[in-house]
């Protein structure tokens, strides 16, 4: 954990509610949360206790009720198409299901080059494109000239997930808000996309949030964790507090449904460069 | 793409629906380059000429050469075309005045009822309860058969112009044909002529060139228009796709005929082109469409997809043309498709009601059945007029759906076989 912290992305009150009337539902209710940067957070919760409608919000996909989010400091302003594009070269994402995440009519390099574009590089010439490109895909352990003018759905579930990843690689956003990247990969390409993607935090420092339902991944991988239910955010603190001593039944549950927690994790088989 | 080309033109039902289409397409295209004729131009004096082959009976007398042939059964052919169906009714009254019982005649057979004639007439027999008047008119009848039966040929006489005494230029026989080939005027009406004389062939085919293009141009509208609004509706969202829907919910109430009725009805005949025709009807039938294309929007705008490509800075133009409209491209061809051949259903509705294009410049295929109504082709049997245009009619939507069903099959992995 970094030394000292500063803040990144904080929200007060944050609410979100869907319809009207008596077809009133609230998503997300008053949610107050500090991510501190450079930090890897974790937000637990089963399906339906509004993590992904949290993280719309926090990235701007979807308008909020009520509440602010300050963005380093200042309150974030996304009120014009002009500084919602400024706000996006900052926070980025990485959505659940791979398969439906890529415009299955664009070719793999479009993808790529949005996000040269996207940093200004658009004007570079093309063979400094590709080399940008093949750097990217080279992070993720694919190769470029085996897939430029592919289509995405021409690749696995793993290998999209980790295009995905170099597309981050490209844009060094300050912030990646990962939603379940791995819940839809198979085991063993699960560990490669986390291990990925902290390394990928690594190299640009960015600050990584999770949202899972894992909670077992959520020790794994995270320095703070704040578990949701039912909209709210029912406990929050660091990985050890939260899940070794937890207070609220409902953390205790959603440990309990986990088999193994209270074994011993093996620690020395993975590279932690945050522990 | 080319796969899925590969994919529709390997669907049967789209194979057919293809081959009429392109059939009627290219027949259009193709038959004003042979038959140069102006479709409208009145060639027959009277109405509803049957199809045929018309020659010139001036060519045929004067033609150069004539040739004898000796046919065993022309005489016979010749009696029995031209002894009227009211000559044998009047033979067979006789007939059974005079006796004969009624299972030995037959009207049908020309040679046995003349034999009969021959034998059993007789102009001064009296037969019993028959006035005068009547009997007169069994001997007129039995002159006309006797000049039927004559084996004369005629004789061709020219007025003199000086004196105005007919000249003898030349005899007739019996015998006597001329080649078609070397008769210079022959036209073939393959679909007769219409109430005012004109040639039904070259009038529909013009007619359905019209029709495509009413259904073409209504078709582009009403999708355009419907394409349009469903997308703004679906993608924008909230007050933008309250008032939309509010729009297009008002138009589903109203019946789109009645109101294509009204419009044209309140545009005047003399304003009511074949191009305004089409433009009223692509206004009032974009209902669907918009609702169709709404939903499907609705539907796409939260996939993920559409996030990550706003997340990558993308304009909602640029969002809407890349990532929106491909997805739902299959649905709007074929809604396209609908569209046309609905297009060309309403036009034909509106036009057999008198609310059509003004008739004096171009035929359309609701038109012609308007005219066939009018002069009541149907009562006298003229099915030429009309019939062919329904069959158009018919094999144009009927393709256009074929199509349409054969693209859902491909684009719909629910109906593939």
């Amino acid at each position: 954990m970094p030394k000292e912290k500063k803040l990144c992305l904080s929200g007060k009150g944050l609410t979100k509610v869907f319809g009207l009337g008596r077809q009133k539902t609230v998503a997300v209710d008053h949610v107050d949360f500090d991510f501190y940067e450079g930090e890897i957070v974790s937000i637990v919760g089963e399906s339906g206790s509004g993590k992904t409608t949290l993280a719309k919000m926090l990235l701007g996909l979807i308008s909020t009720t009520e509440g602010e989010i300050y963005f380093q400091g200042a309150k974030r302003d996304i009120s014009s198409q002009r500084k919602k594009q400024e706000y996006w070269k900052d926070i980025q994402a990485i959505f659940q299901d791979p398969f439906s995440s890529y415009n299955i009519f664009n070719k793999i390099d479009a993808v790529l080059l949005d996000c040269i574009n996207m940093r200004g590089g658009r004007n570079l010439p093309y063979a400094k494109k590709v080399e940008m490109m093949t750097e990217a895909c080279g992070f993720v352990n694919l190769k470029f000239e085996e897939l430029t003018n592919k289509y995405p759905f021409e690749l696995s579930g793993g290998q999209m997930q980790r295009l995905m990843i170099a597309r981050i690689f490209l844009l060094k956003p300050k912030i990646l808000l990962a939603d379940e990247p791995t819940s839809m990969i198979d085991a063993c390409s699960r560990a490669t996309i986390l291990d990925y993607l902290i390394q990928l935090r690594d190299e640009i420092g960015m600050t990584l949030i999770f949202i899972t339902h894992d909670i077992g991944l959520a020790y794994y991988v995270s320095d703070s964790v704040y578990i949701m239910e039912h909209g709210k955010i029912v406990e929050r603190g660091t990985a050890d507090e939260v899940i070794l001593h937890p207070k609220e039944t409902y953390t205790q549950r959603l440990i309990n449904d986990v088999p193994k927690i209270y074994e011993e994790w093996d620690l020395s088989t993975v590279t932690f460069s945050n522990k | 793409m080319k796969h899925t080309l590969q994919q529709v033109f390997r669907s049967g039902k789209f194979q057919l629906g293809f081959v009429i289409f392109t059939t009627i397409i290219l027949t259009v295209i193709i038959y004003p380059m042979i038959i140069t004729d102006p479709p409208l131009s009145i060639i027959g004096q009277g109405t509803f000429f049957p199809p045929g082959i018309y020659v010139s009976t001036y060519d045929a007398v004067n033609s150069p050469t004539t040739y004898t042939l000796n046919l065993r059964d022309a005489a016979a052919k010749r009696i029995a075309n031209r002894l009227s169906k009211e000559d044998r009714l009047a033979m067979q009254e006789w007939l059974l005045a005079d006796g004969v019982p009624a299972s030995e005649i037959d009207i049908n057979d020309t040679g046995k009822l003349l034999a009969l004639w021959e034998t059993k007439y007789d102009p001064k027999a009296k037969v019993e309860g028959m006035t005068f008047a009547r009997q007169r008119y069994f001997q007129r009848v039995n002159a006309s058969i006797q000049g039927i039966m004559s084996t004369e040929g005629f004789t061709l006489g020219v007025k003199n112009p000086e004196s105005g005494v007919l000249e003898e230029t030349g005899t007739i026989n019996q015998s006597d044909f001329v080649n078609i080939n070397q008769v210079p005027n022959v036209r073939f009406l393959v679909l007769g002529t219409d109430n005012f004389g004109r040639d039904v062939l070259t009038e529909l085919i013009s007619a359905t060139r019209v029709s495509l293009m009413i259904g073409f141009i209504a078709g582009l509208i009403a999708t355009l228009i419907g394409l349009t609004l469903g997308l703004l509706a679906g993608y924008i969202g909230g007050l933008v796709d309250d008032i939309i829907m509010f729009v297009t919910n008002l138009f589903t109430v109203i019946p789109s005929f009645v109101l294509l009725i009204l419009i044209s009805f309140s545009i005047g005949q003399e304003q009511r082109g074949a191009v305004t025709v089409a433009i009223v009807i692509g206004f009032t039938s974009w209902v669907w469409t918009a609702r169709a294309v709404r939903a499907q929007v609705v539907s796409l705008r939260n996939r993920d997809h559409v996030n990550l490509s706003k997340l990558s800075g993308h304009s909602i133009v640029h969002i809407i043309l890349t990532d929106i409209l491909p997805y739902i491209a299959s649905y709007v061809v074929m809604a396209l498709i609908l569209q046309i051949s609905s297009g060309i259903l309403a036009e034909a509705s509106l036009s057999i009601l008198g609310l059509g294009p003004k008739t004096t410049e171009v035929p359309t295929l609701g038109l012609m059945m308007n005219w066939a109504m009018i002069y009541q082709a149907h009562v006298q049997g003229s099915w030429w007029a009309y019939f062919p245009v329904l069959l158009t009619i018919a094999l144009i939507t009927f393709s256009m759906n074929l199509m349409n069903t054969g693209l859902d099959q491909v684009f719909n992995p629910a109906l593939r076989d």
